[in-house]
C-alpha cells in the first residue's frame, strides 16, 4: 500500500472514529438531543430537510465565492504594490495591520447600516476576512528574490518589469495558491458570520432560526454542512495549487518515485 | 626574444585594448556626514582577454569593485569605464556568477541557462522564435563543454552543488559576454569539486577568451586560473600588489605543488596577513 493511500485511510478512520465515539458517548451518558444530538440524528435531519436546506447552501456558496473573488482581486493588487515598492510597503502596511486586527464581527453591523441586510454585507464580510492572507503572501513572494539573482539580471540590462515577469511572479505563485486555500475558508467564515447577524437566507441564518426554535438537530445539520463546504473548497483549491505550482513540491515526489 | 617582436609597429589594433578601467574610483556607504569608506581611491586596468583575480582580507571591498564594474553601484568619487564607456549607461554585455547559483527552481537547466537570451539585446527579440531551435542548440553545446549535456532537461534540485555551479557558469556565458565577473563562484564547494571546476573554468576561458574578473579567497585558485593577481589591503581597500602569473597553460592541479607555484602562494599569503595585521593595529 502506498504511503499516500495509507495516510488517507487513517484520515478517514479518524473521522469515522470521531463520529462513532460521539454517538456512543451520547447513548451511554443519555445526553438529550436538545443539548447534543447524536451524529445519526444529525444526518437523518440533513437527509429529511435537504430540499429546504439546498437553497440556503447555494446562497452561502455564491456570496462566499463573490466575496472571495473580490477579496483575491483586492489582495493581489495591494500585495503586488507592497511587494514591488518599498515606499508602498512602509506607508500601507501599518494601515493594513490595523484593519486586519479588527474582529470582523464588529464590522458586520456597519455593513448592515450602509447596505441593509442580505447578500451585500455577507459578500463584504467575506471580502474583508479573506484579502489579508493574500496580501501578505503575494508581498512576501515578491520580496524574496535573491539579491544575487537580481544583480545577475540587472547586469544583463533587465528592467524591473523583466525581473518581475521572469522571477517575481513565478516565485510568488506557490505563495499565492497556498494563500488561496486559506482565504477561501476565511471568506466562508465571513459570509456565514454576516448571515447569522443580518440575513433571511443562507446557512448562518438557518442555524440562527433553528437555535431560537430549539431545533438543535437542525443547528448541527447546519454545522455539518459548513464543515463539508469548507473541506470541499479547501480541497478544490489544493488541487488547483498542486497543478499550477507542482515545481515547489516536486522535490518530495521525485525522491519516492 | 627580440624586442621588435614584443612591440609591433604600425598596428595599433594589436595593442591590447582596455576592457575595464577604474580610475581613482572610491566608494563610501551611509548617509551624508556619517559615511563609512568601503573602497579607497583605486586604479585598476584590465586588458581585453585578461583573467584577473582579486584577493584580499574579508570586507576589504572586493565585491564592491565587482559591483562597480557591473554598473550595479556608482562610485562616490572617480570613474569606472567598461568597454570604452562609463558604466551606468546600459547595454553592457556582462556575465555574472556568484557563490549561490540562484537557478530558478521552476525552470529546467536548459531554460535557466537560456534566461540571459530572454533579456539581453539583440537576442531577446528572437527569443520566442529561436528558443526551441538555435538557442536550444547553443545552450546544449555550452552544457556539453561543462559535461552537463545529459542534464539539460533536469530541474535544479536534481543536480548537485558542483553541477549547479557549472550551470551557473553556463548562464553567465551563454550570451557571449565580453566581460565575466565572478564573485567567489567556487567558495561553497568541496576541495575536489572545486579543483575539477578550475579545470572547467580554464577551458571555457581558453576557448572563448572573455575578460574575467574573479574574486576569491582561495590563493591556489587565483594562481591556477589567473593571468594576473591583484591583492587588496584591509578595509577601506586599495590595491597593494599587482603581479602577472605566467605559468604555462593549460595548468593542472599537479602544477600547484611546484616550487614556483608554492612560492607565489606564500608571497600572496604574507601580503594578506600583513594587510590584516596593519588593519588590526589601526583599529586598536
Ligand atoms: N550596501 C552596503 N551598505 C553599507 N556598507 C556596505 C554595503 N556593501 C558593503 N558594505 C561595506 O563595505 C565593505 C566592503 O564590502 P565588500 O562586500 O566589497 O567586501 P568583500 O571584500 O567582498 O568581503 P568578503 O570577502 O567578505 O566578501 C564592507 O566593510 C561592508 O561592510
Ligand atoms: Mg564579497
Amino acid at each position: 500500500m502506498s504511503y499516500d493511500l495509507r495516510r488517507r485511510l487513517w484520515a478517514a478512520l479518524l473521522i469515522l472514529g470521531f463520529f462513532a465515539a460521539w454517538e456512543i458517548l451520547c447513548l451511554v451518558l443519555q445526553v438529550s438531543d436538545l443539548v447534543l444530538p447524536r451524529p445519526t440524528q444529525v444526518f437523518a435531519t440533513l437527509a429529511a430537510r435537504f430540499g429546504i436546506l439546498l437553497p440556503h447552501v447555494m446562497q452561502t456558496l455564491w456570496t462566499t465565492m463573490i466575496g472571495f473573488v473580490l477579496g483575491v482581486t483586492v489582495g493581489v493588487v495591494i500585495g503586488a504594490a507592497i511587494g514591488v515598492s518599498r515606499t508602498a510597503y512602509d506607508t500601507v502596511y501599518p494601515l493594513l495591520i490595523g484593519f486586519s486586527s479588527i474582529p470582523k464581527v464588529a464590522v458586520v453591523p456597519i455593513f448592515v447600516l450602509w447596505f441593509g441586510s442580505g447578500a451585500t454585507p455577507a459578500i463584504l464580510t467575506a471580502l474583508a476576512m479573506c484579502f489579508f492572507p493574500i496580501v501578505v503572501n503575494i508581498a512576501t513572494g515578491l520580496a524574496t528574490t535573491e539579491p544575487e539573482l537580481e544583480d545577475v539580471l540587472k547586469s544583463l540590462g533587465a528592467s524591473r518589469l523583466d525581473i518581475l515577469w521572469n522571477v517575481g511572479l513565478p516565485r510568488t505563485m506557490p505563495f499565492f495558491f497556498a494563500s488561496l486555500k486559506i482565504a477561501v475558508t476565511f471568506a466562508f467564515v465571513g459570509s456565514v458570520l454576516s448571515e447569522t447577524v443580518a440575513s433571511n437566507k443562507g446557512i448562518g441564518n438557518v442555524m440562527m432560526t433553528a437555535s431560537s426554535n430549539f431545533d438543535v438537530p437542525l443547528v448541527f445539520a447546519g454545522l455539518f454542512l459548513l464543515a463539508a463546504l469548507g473541506i470541499l473548497l479547501y480541497v478544490a483549491f489544493s488541487l488547483v495549487e498542486a497543478r499550477v505550482t507542482g515545481w515547489a513540491t516536486r522535490r518530495q515526489g521525485f525522491a519516492s518515485a | 626574444m627580440s624586442r621588435s617582436h614584443a612591440i609591433p609597429q604600425g598596428h595599433p589594433s594589436i595593442a591590447p585594448s582596455i576592457a575595464v578601467e577604474l580610475s581613482q574610483a572610491a566608494v563610501s556607504f551611509g548617509k551624508p556626514g556619517k559615511t563609512v569608506a568601503a573602497l579607497q581611491e583605486t586604479n585598476l586596468r584590465i586588458a581585453a582577454g585578461e583573467f584577473v583575480a582579486l584577493v584580499g582580507p574579508s570586507g576589504c571591498g572586493k565585491s564592491t569593485i565587482l559591483r562597480l564594474t557591473a554598473g550595479l553601484l556608482n562610485p562616490t568619487r572617480g570613474a569606472v569605464i567598461v568597454g570604452g564607456r562609463e558604466v551606468g549607461a546600459k547595454a553592457l554585455r556582462i556575465g555574472m556568477a556568484f557563490q549561490n547559483p540562484t537557478m530558478l527552481p521552476w525552470l529546467t537547466i536548459e531554460r535557466n541557462v537560456m534566461l540571459p537570451l530572454k533579456i539581453v539585446r539583440p537576442f531577446r527579440s528572437d527569443y520566442r522564435a529561436k528558443r526551441r531551435t538555435e538557442f536550444r542548440d547553443r545552450v546544449h553545446a555550452l552544457l556539453a563543454d561543462v559535461g552537463l549535456d545529459k542534464f539539460a532537461n533536469h530541474y535544479p534540485w536534481q543536480l548537485s552543488g558542483g553541477m549547479l555551479q557549472r550551470a551557473n557558469l553556463c548562464r553567465a556565458l551563454i550570451h557571449e559576454p565580453s566581460l565575466l565577473l565572478l564573485d567567489e563562484p567556487f567558495g561553497a564547494l568541496d576541495q575536489f569539486t572545486r579543483e575539477e571546476l578550475w579545470g572547467t573554468m580554464q577551458s571555457l576561458w581558453l576557448k572563448r577568451k572573455p575578460t574575467v574578473l574573479l574574486i576569491t579567497h582561495d590563493l591556489k585558485e587565483a594562481g591556477f586560473l589567473a593571468s594576473r593577481i591583484c591583492v587588496m589591503s584591509a578595509r577601506p581597500g586599495r590595491i597593494i600588489d599587482d603581479s602577472a602569473v605566467d605559468f604555462p597553460r593549460p595548468r593542472t592541479v599537479d602544477m600547484t605543488f611546484d616550487a614556483d607555484f608554492v612560492a607565489l602562494n606564500q608571497r600572496l599569503r604574507d601580503l594578506i596577513i600583513d594587510a590584516r595585521s596593519d588593519a588590526a593595529i589601526q583599529g586598536a
